[in-house]
């Protein structure tokens, strides 16, 4: 891990929204609040460097409407797709079925896809990718990692080497700029869970 | 009819005579406080308020915190002794919209207080309380973001013993504001031309998700809403202005879209969530 030029943080929703909005608010709802917490994130990741990795853990939010669900998951994802001078990847913690209908509407409706835990220990691709992105992406998930002299042999088809390129472009897959070595977003916040 | 009515009544103060009730839903108690918003505001008093006397209805209007909402609309004498209401099941007491600490509100209310009704009564999973309070998230939020007014929400569950054979929860939503064709106007009215209306204006948010916002992110409340009413087999309503539209299932002969009506100021959101049918 340590090779990596990339150091993953925690960042706790829940804790976010009672810092941030109101102590007395336990609940991620209605557009002011999601994009109050969103702006916190994203102060949180404004000294991260040239790039970042962040575990966005809803775990401890009860309740994410629609609203929310967009401005926390859909536009955090958006706006640093956006950003050119940074690279920003991010793994969704904690999105357990009551959160996750909601998680997946918006980014759909966005053209975005994210990783996200929806089960203790296991990871989904949410959101609007393809049957061959899906497929790629859930071997390297099993794998974890693939070395560049790897992937040819791995993906012997040229669509599926150019899916993986896609996650990787998408942010849905982590490429280490000095190895070439592909990640499985998983596997790099494993350690903060 | 009854906003007419109470459009109708010129400089006189209204009386709003409520003694003969003998049974009240969410729909017509938060109606009834739009009414006299209404009655209120186009006369600049406050109109008179006679309590039914049935002590059941009273009993249930104060569990459902109708008193506290009315004290601001109404001039009333204070109800006396309370009958018990019958059987029903508050799931959400009368609360003002006004604000998003008012949305936080009811979704902590109904998280304490939902789930075991939405369990016992209709045979939803634990986990439906979260979707129901996202339903109540959304639809309050409407309030704020687009009447610019205030509003009222009320949820409860009744018995639709004769009319479905199965228990129900009702959620009623309306606000004073400028209603659907009034919130979309500036942007959409022109595309539409001379068929812009209310019936226009609430199939452009209800069927397709259009809203006064440019960001793409906005809209889908409703659109979404309507998905959960559909796989629960519910029933929607929206009514504002001179229109309705709804989202009806086979249980129920509401025509989808009907024009024409009685002009309602604001708008009103009516939700009808039957109880599982046990295969």
């Amino acid at each position: 891990m340590t090779e990596l030029p990339i150091d993953p943080i925690a960042i706790d929703v829940g804790a976010v929204l009672q810092e941030t909005v109101t102590s007395l608010y336990s609940h991620l709802i209605t557009r002011p609040t999601g994009r109050a917490v969103r702006m916190a994130i994203q102060t949180q990741l404004q000294d991260a460097g040239e790039r970042s990795l962040s575990l966005i853990d809803l775990s401890e939010v009860v309740v994410i409407d629609f609203s929310c669900a967009d401005e926390v998951v859909a536009k955090l994802l958006q706006q640093s797709r956006d950003d050119a001078a940074h690279d920003a990847f991010f793994v969704f913690r904690g999105v357990h079925e009551p959160h996750r209908d909601q998680i997946e509407v918006v980014l759909e409706r966005q053209g975005l896809a994210a990783v996200a835990e929806t089960d203790p220990g296991t990871f989904q691709l949410l959101g609007a990718h393809s049957d061959r992105e899906r497929r790629v992406w859930g071997l390297l998930e099993e794998r974890g990692t693939i070395a560049t002299e790897e992937v040819e042999v791995v993906f012997q088809e040229e669509d599926d080497q150019e899916a993986l390129r896609a996650l990787v472009d998408r942010g849905l897959a982590f490429q280490n700029p000095i190895s070439g070595r592909v990640h499985a977003l998983s596997r790099l916040v494993r350690h903060l869970m | 009819m009854f906003l007419d009515e109470v459009l109708g009544q010129g400089d006189e103060r209204v009386l709003f005579d409520a003694r003969h009730i003998r049974w009240i839903d969410p729909n017509g108690m938060v109606a009834l406080l739009v009414a006299g918003t209404v009655a209120a505001r186009s006369q600049g008093m406050i109109p008179r308020l006679e309590l039914p006397e049935s002590t059941d209805v009273n009993g249930y209007l104060a569990r459902m915190a109708f008193f506290e909402a009315a004290a601001g609309v109404f001039e009333f004498d204070a109800p006396g002794r309370r009958g018990s209401g019958g059987p029903s099941d508050v799931l959400l007491e009368i609360t003002p919209i006004a604000a998003n600490a008012d949305v936080h509100q009811v979704v902590d209310r109904v998280q304490t207080q939902a789930g075991a009704i939405l369990s016992s009564k209709l045979g939803y999973p634990p986990t439906a309380v979260v979707q129901f309070s996202v339903i109540l998230s959304e639809v309050c939020q409407n309030i704020i973001e687009h009447a610019e007014a205030p509003g009222w929400v009320a949820a409860q569950a009744y018995n639709w013993a004769r009319r479905l054979g199965r228990f129900v929860v009702v959620i009623s939503v309306m606000d004073v504001g400028r209603g659907f064709r009034g919130s979309l106007g500036d942007e959409h009215s022109a595309r539409y031309a001379d068929r812009w209306g209310d019936a226009t204006a609430l199939e452009a948010a209800f069927l397709h998700g259009l809203t006064r916002f440019p960001d793409s992110g906005r809209g889908q409340g409703i659109q979404q809403i309507r998905r959960q009413v559909r796989r629960w087999d519910g029933a929607i309503t929206i009514r504002s202005g001179a229109a309705r539209i709804g989202q009806v299932p086979e249980w129920d002969d509401t025509p989808p879209l009907v024009d024409g009506l009685a002009p309602l100021p604001g708008s009103q959101i009516s939700i009808i969530l039957p109880a599982r049918v046990q295969p």
